[in-house]
């Protein structure tokens, strides 16, 4: 491992707070002992330490992934803290006290006052002396009988559930990351619409996120019952900062039949500067298995965060009639690299796919779709289209498209489309003479781009995250 | 600088300009006053598309010399876009197509850029439909034009019917049309020429880039320059682009003691 990125993989520590709770932070590196610890810091049902043991000795037995289209230096996973106490965030008096840089994003992306003063760490009751919130919304979705809490609330309060369906998507040795993830994950979000009830409100992580800090090994398992449906909103537009280089976090999605879960996700993770300098690595394993008959599971995603990206989320379609979709918009800027894309696995009859990806390169960054379309033996008349755009900012960005389709059943259907575009001098030349400058000509280009993916975003997220994205390619171009 | 004439809109003195490392623009003159349409005729190649992208401030040209005056201010060192938001219009030879981009709110956003930069009113959604369409009715345009991306999949001719569209809307002080006639059957021609005829008058002018006297038939112009590797080698009345129709270009090419480039 690299000297720098040592110094990285450490930075927790530079802030002196290992000193002060030494108690509570584990010593560097990973053993059966590192996560008895974990475990029974958290006093966790014996159940749940098997759970990380078992994952722990398979990851011992696998080697991390090599096939992406990304380059980073070897992570020493000994030089890692794998436990420190939940430490809730500073919470600064007022927003005068707030880093103006951020504010000033705030502004650009027109994030509303009182999600402002919360992103940035000020006490919101401060500013705004309402009644919280994320009580009244707490409270509304608690009378229809839906649990939304932390990860390890839902261990406690409702351990069978969690026993239930825990790694039955994703299993603790599914891969080098979810194992990972598998044996030491700190916390994360558990969501459980009961049989017949529709969310009265799109999900926000947003109401959690300044509770306490996730760590770098997140964890979300959110099941719908049957007949239930859920969106669910992961992250924010808002740039997020991070100490820990390495994250790497599971996602597992369980639809019933006729149920239906929309995940939509904005990454905004901090990117390393414009030199490739910094930033997280990010490497989540997201999977939904639409295991009931005409279940849905639908992921949209805008990346535009993070110096790595390695993520694929995807749909196991195990019911009859169940539909897999991905929608999917990668940015990627100075020396970013993101390899992302899908995989539909098509188990039943009737089952259809569509995935609809587009990748914008800019700077010297690398940005690449890779996507599985598996049409299983038992998938009868099963449909999946494709449809993989890229579009390339300047001559010194990539992208790559990577398509694997099995076909084992004769009457399945298979489509893909991909294309690449260039956003060429005298586009922009044009724009001009009409008096309209580079980045609004950019702004209005990439939207066009994005335009099928942005639909599916709930609204005020589509509208942040049209910002962001033009905000996320400032100065890279003219 | 203000030049003590105010009637003078454009002026182009000695203009040298290259491509990569090549000169294309080699001593170019012209003097445009208001009220006035001149027409620059002459061979492929001889440099008049790269005087329009000159004049526009195209990026992939390097002016090496001269001076260029619009409204008395020296715009040399302008981006294209004050340029445009300046008054000072292009409509393309080979419009470029925006994959993407609906043609509707591409206008919208280019009208009310240049309304905001004249104080004026910028319209919402609804109102630029209503205007935008009664514009369009002038040209003969289908309303469809609006919700496809800008100029994607467009015929040559619907191309440059966006073009004179977008003039009307944006009613610049200078207007280069580079062959805009080349693409258009005769029918088109004439409801062209008559938007463009529409929108002349004694405050603004128009330079008509083109090929063949047919377009002139029908947007008489004050002067006819021809252009030849670079400069304006001859300048004179609307008589000049018939006598170039009925000889060629032969017959004035290489007599150089004729070219002025200046009105008398
Ligand atoms: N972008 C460019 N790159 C290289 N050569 C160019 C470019 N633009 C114009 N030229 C050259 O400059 C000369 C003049 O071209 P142009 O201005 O298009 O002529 P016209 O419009 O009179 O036909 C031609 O020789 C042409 O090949
Ligand atoms: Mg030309």
């Amino acid at each position: 491992m690299s000297v720098a990125l040592q110094h990285l993989v450490n930075q927790p520590y530079k802030h002196g707070f290992v000193t002060k709770i030494e108690s509570d932070t584990a010593p560097k590196g990973l053993s059966e002992d590192t996560i008895r610890m974990v475990s029974s810091k958290k006093n966790e049902p014996a159940w749940l330490l098997d759970f990380r043991l078992e994952a722990y000795r398979r990851w011992l037995n696998m080697t991390a992934p090599a096939w992406q289209n990304v380059h980073y230096p070897e992570i020493d996973f000994q030089a890692i803290s794998y436990y420190s106490a939940p430490k809730s965030k500073k919470k600064l008096a007022s927003m005068d006290e707030v880093d103006p840089e951020l504010l000033r994003t705030f502004e650009k992306l027109g994030v509303p006052m009182h999600e402002r003063a919360a992103l940035a760490g000020v006490a919101v009751d401060v500013i705004f002396d309402s009644v919280s919130v994320a009580t009244t919304y707490k409270e509304k979705l608690a009378e229809v009988g839906i649990i939304f809490c932390s990860f390890s609330e839902a261990v406690h309060n409702h351990p069978e559930l969690i026993k239930q369906y825990l790694g039955t998507v994703v299993p603790p040795g599914d891969n080098f990351y979810a194992a990972l993830n598998s044996a030491v994950f700190t916390d994360g979000s558990f969501c459980f619409i009961p049989k017949g009830v529709k969310c009265p409100m799109d999900l926000s992580t947003y109401f959690r996120i300044n509770t306490e800090e996730s760590g770098q090994f997140e964890r979300t398992l959110i099941v719908a019952e049957e007949g239930a449906s859920v969106s669910y909103l992961e992250g924010c537009t808002a740039p997020r900062f991070d100490t820990n280089q390495l994250h790497a976090a599971v996602v597992e999605l369980v639809a019933l039949d006729n149920a239906d879960i929309k995940y939509s996700t904005v990454q905004n993770w901090y990117a390393g500067d414009e030199n490739g300098i910094g930033g997280i690595y990010n490497f989540v394993t997201k999977r939904g298995l639409a295991r009931g008959r005409n279940s849905r599971i639908s992921w949209t995603q805008v990346e535009t965060g993070s110096a790595i990206t390695w993520k694929y989320p995807s749909c196991i379609l195990r019911g009859e009639n169940s539909v897999g979709e991905f929608y999917s918009v990668a940015v990627t800027n100075n020396y970013q690299q993101a390899d992302t894309g899908t995989k539909m696995v098509h188990i039943g009859a009737n089952t259809r796919s569509t995935i609809v990806s587009k990748g914008i390169a800019a700077g010297h960054s690398n940005s690449s779709y890779r996507g599985l379309v598996r049409m299983t033996p038992t998938a009868t008349n099963a449909r999946n289209y494709s449809q993989c755009d890229s579009m390339l900012i300047g001559n010194k960005c990539g992208a790559h498209t990577f398509p694997y389709i099995q076909v084992k059943n004769n009457s399945a259907h298979v489509e893909h489309e991909a294309s690449t575009s260039k956003i060429g001098e005298d586009q922009l030349f044009y724009f001009a003479q009409r008096g309209i400058d580079a980045e609004e000509a950019v702004s209005m280009i990439i939207n066009g781009f994005c335009k099928e993916v942005f639909q599916q975003l709930p609204m005020e997220f589509a509208v942040e995250a049209t910002k962001l994205l033009s905000l996320k390619l400032e100065g890279s171009v003219g | 600088m203000i030049r003590a004439d105010s009637s003078i809109l454009l002026e182009v003195h000695d203009l040298h300009a290259n491509v990569e490392d090549t000169e294309i623009l080699k001593g170019l003159n012209l003097t445009v006053k208001r009220g006035e349409i001149h027409a620059i005729m002459g061979l492929n190649g001889s440099g008049k598309s790269t005087f329009a992208k000159v004049l526009a401030g195209h990026p992939a040209y390097r002016m090496t010399g001269g001076e260029i005056l619009f409204n008395g201010m020296d715009i040399t060192s302008l981006a294209p876009e004050e340029r445009a938001r300046a008054g000072l219009f292009l409509a393309f030879q080979y419009p470029v197509e925006i994959p993407g981009v609906a043609n509707d709110q591409f206008l919208r956003l280019a009208y009310n850029t240049v309304q905001r930069q004249r104080g004026k009113e910028e319209l919402d959604p609804l109102e630029f439909d209503d205007f935008v369409r009664e514009k369009m009715k002038l040209l003969d345009m289908n309303p469809g034009f609006l919700d496809r991306s800008v100029n994607e999949g467009f015929s040559g001719g619907e191309k440059k019917r966006n073009e004179i569209l977008q003039m009307a809307l944006l009613e610049p002080m200078l207007a280069v049309l580079d062959e805009t006639d080349s693409g258009l059957d005769i029918d088109a021609l004439r409801i062209v020429a008559k938007g463009v005829n529409q929108l002349a008058s004694q405050d603004n002018a128009l330079i008509l880039v083109t090929h063949y006297q047919r377009l002139l038939d029908y947007i008489e112009p004050d002067y006819v320059h021809v252009m030849e590797a670079g400069r304006i080698i001859k300048t004179s009345g609307k008589e000049l682009a018939l006598e170039l129709e009925a000889h060629g270009y032969d017959w004035i090419s290489g007599d150089k003691t004729r070219a002025s480039g200046v009105q008398p």
